[in-house]
């Protein structure tokens, strides 16, 4: 983490806001303050003293900011909450007044459910009408028995105590507990459900997964080129990989596992080290 | 918070790899994990890692009464800790049963063994010896803790100096390191544990397990021994029933794995010391390795933009002048001035052209000149400035026509036409590739 500390080091002694755009895709420490690009020709520097003035000062032109993960607002104030790089995202066409979304890449190993990801989880217990899921989270989340593709009271679904379930979140609030489905809005499994017995299951971290998800991963393409496979992410940071034999599965899985800290030249070498194999 | 349960297809698929004499990370059955032994810049202070279960180990001391029983004895002081850090199922303040045990093994690998001459910890018999604590702090847990404790353990035993104290008379003078140097413990001997595990009822068998195969398997054999492969402790847990032959073959085993750890842990002691008297950098700062996260790196773009505009010089350069546009504007009143003829209406012609334009669909090379150019108009603006009616031409097909009488309308008709073809069919290849994706 020496860019971390060189970063540090950088800002300015008084703790004093520094501008997001200024920080773009630099690391950035919880604790320290940002200012939006609209906050700064008011607050910033310099323009303290002699701004003209304008009749309508108070009612500024209004600015959406949807701030991500690793920010939280906090009176008129951008505080950081977690250690990463901030990202920023322009606003998608047709947004209006939109100044994008503001984030923090980070590399953190806990996982916290957010509405609409799809992750893997373990059935842990089957009480009455619902299985409970760890999902990793501070909490096991619930899973009705009648959120399977074509279940009903009497069609129940077989699933057993150690299953994995790959579902998406419909309920994830920090106060209450995580609700899965594994059905989307039409009632179709499309893809979600008790994933099969075989097949190895491990933990990365969730940068990595993201990385991996990402529409334009290399990884996954290069991966896909050395053996036949069925891989199932958990944007909670878990991963099922099967591939036909077991050398095969635990290729895989380490090397998805090593992609964290390889640089894409190693990448590549590797993969060509283990196609000639 | 409760440990992440183990799912059924790790399980099946544990022992299934088991069976197939494989292992997660890729280890042979007998194989240890990475054994990384680091100092801090204290004595007696270190960190053990074998491979991602790591041990932190500190020993202090006292100057206590000793036991009324053994007057002479130094007293010994073992205590390990799993803390939160390590793993997310230990609780904090409770003694659970695997701590319990684990510190039964723990004293009777290394108190009980007497690896360490007590009476060498006296000062005043009866009255003053020293009592030496060992802490160990699991930092964090992926399974086999015992050995990397005890290994942490004596580690931290030999690298410990306590201060130098001279008695003379009833007078106990206690040297601070920098009046007399400290002095090292006697170590007779270095008692590690080596783990084994048992998996379908003691049919197979693998050294050092981690987290995950402690969780599936059926019962642990632990043995501690000394290089002189002489047995300190051996200790059978999980109710497993072992044959004579299988200990013996264990204590075989575990004799040459003592061998290999003992000088591992005798190098690194050598090895801190050099580096101590040198002068050189120590610590556990220095220890740490620099592992980059690269999964955030942005790739380069594959278009290799690094001598674009001197490329564009070039084919600028290359490339047929433009006819030469007679732009005579012509005064008819003023306010009002021609450029050009724009009297003739070439609309007529559109349909011919197209027609022309299937059949020829050669003279390929033109066409992909003229679209760079049209591209690199805006940049290359100042290049080619003196024939003005290009620059307007990119923004505009319809413009180009008007101004460019004398050039044939048909021409530039079809080169459009034919670049907008050529641009077409290399965007739907990227396009499939994009649902292929959204299908996986």
């Amino acid at each position: 983490m020496a860019e971390a500390a060189a970063v540090a080091a950088e800002s300015p002694a008084g703790g004093r806001a520094r501008a997001a755009r200024a920080v773009l895709d630099q690391v950035v420490l919880p604790g320290e303050e940002l200012l939006l690009p609209e906050q700064e020709d008011a607050d910033g520097p310099g323009s303290a003293g002699e701004r003209p003035l304008r009749l309508n000062a108070g009612a500024r032109a209004r600015v959406r900011v949807v701030c991500g993960p690793g920010l939280r607002r906090c009176g008129d104030r951008l505080l950081v909450t977690k250690c990463g790089r901030l990202r920023h995202k322009e606003p998608g066409g047709g947004g209006g007044g939109g100044s994008g979304v503001y984030w923090v890449d980070s590399q953190q190993k806990r996982y916290v459910p957010v509405k609409g990801d799809h992750v893997i989880g373990i059935v842990t217990a089957k009480s009455g009408d619902i299985f409970k899921v760890d999902v990793g989270g501070s909490e096991p989340a619930s899973l009705s028995y009648l959120a399977f593709e074509g279940a009903t009271k009497r069609n129940r679904p077989n699933v057993q105590v150690g299953d994995l379930i790959y579902g998406q979140f419909v309920v994830a609030n920090k106060d209450m507990e995580p609700e899965m489905v594994c059905i989307d809005s039409c009632g179709r499994a499309n893809g979600m459900g008790v994933i099969g017995q075989d097949g190895l299951l491990f933990k990365v971290t969730l940068g990595l997964i993201r990385k991996l998800l990402a529409p334009d991963c290399e990884i996954l393409q290069e991966v896909g080129k050395l053996y036949p496979l069925e891989i199932v992410f958990g944007m909670n940071g878990r991963i099922w990989v099967k591939a036909k034999t077991i050398q095969q599965t635990l290729i895989l899985a380490n090397i998805l596992e090593a992609c964290e800290h390889m640089t894409a030249d190693q990448r590549k070498q590797i993969f060509s080290r283990l196609a000639e194999s | 918070m409760k440990e992440t349960p183990l799912s059924n297809c790790e399980r099946r698929f544990l022992l299934r790899a088991i069976e197939e004499k494989k292992r997660l990370d890729g280890r042979q059955t007998y194989d240890y994990r990475n054994i990384k032994i680091s100092f801090g810049t204290d004595y007696g202070c270190c960190i053990v890692e074998l491979g991602k279960t790591r041990v932190l180990g500190q020993v202090s001391c006292e100057l206590v009464s000793p036991k009324l029983n053994r007057a002479t004895e130094g007293i010994l002081f073992f205590n390990l800790e799993l803390s939160q850090m390590a793993a997310p199922a230990f609780e904090p303040g409770r003694q659970s049963d695997l701590l319990v045990k684990l510190n039964r093994l723990l004293e009777r690998c290394l108190r009980n063994s007497k690896c360490i001459d007590t009476e060498s910890l006296c000062v005043v018999a009866g009255e003053k010896v020293w009592q030496i604590r060992v802490d160990l702090h699991l930092l964090n847990h992926d399974g086999n803790i015992i050995d990397a404790a005890s290994i942490a353990a004596i580690v931290a035993l030999c690298h410990f100096r306590r201060p130098d104290v001279s008695v003379q008379g009833d007078e106990v003078t206690l040297y601070t390191p920098e009046e007399r140097d400290a002095v090292p413990l006697s170590v007779h001997h270095m008692p590690i544990c080596v783990s084994f595990a048992f998996f379908q009822q003691g049919t197979y068998l693998l050294v050092d397990p981690n987290e995950r195969e402690e969780r599936v398997m059926d019962g642990l054999l632990v043995i501690a021994m000394n290089k002189h492969r002489e047995i300190c402790t051996i200790q059978s847990s999980g109710g497993i029933m072992l044959l004579k032959d299988q200990v013996l073959r264990c204590s075989k085993i575990a004799g040459v794995k003592v061998a290999e750890i003992t000088e591992l842990i005798q190098k690194a002691l050598e090895n801190d010391q050099k580096v101590r008297k040198e002068g050189g950098k120590f610590g556990f700062a220095e220890s740490i390795a620099n592992q980059r996260i690269t999964a955030f790196k942005m790739e380069k773009a594959p278009v290799d933009t690094s001598d674009v505009e001197e490329k564009v010089e070039e084919i600028i350069a290359e490339a047929e002048p433009p006819s030469e546009v007679v732009s005579q504007p012509v005064l008819w009143t003023p306010g009002t001035a021609q450029i050009g003829q724009g009297v003739e209406n070439s609309w007529g012609d559109l349909e011919d052209s197209e027609k022309e334009d299937e059949d020829e669909g050669g003279s390929d090379e033109a066409v992909i000149l003229d679209s760079i150019k049209m591209d690199t108009g805006v940049e290359g603006s100042n290049v080619g400035s003196q024939d003005a009616p290009i620059i307007l031409s990119d923004s505009e097909e319809e413009e180009m026509i008007i101004l460019e009488p004398d050039k044939n309308p048909k021409k530039i008709r079809t080169q459009t036409i034919s670049a907008k073809q050529e641009t077409a069919p290399s965007k739907k290849p990227v396009k499939k590739r994009r649902k292929k994706r959204a299908a996986n």
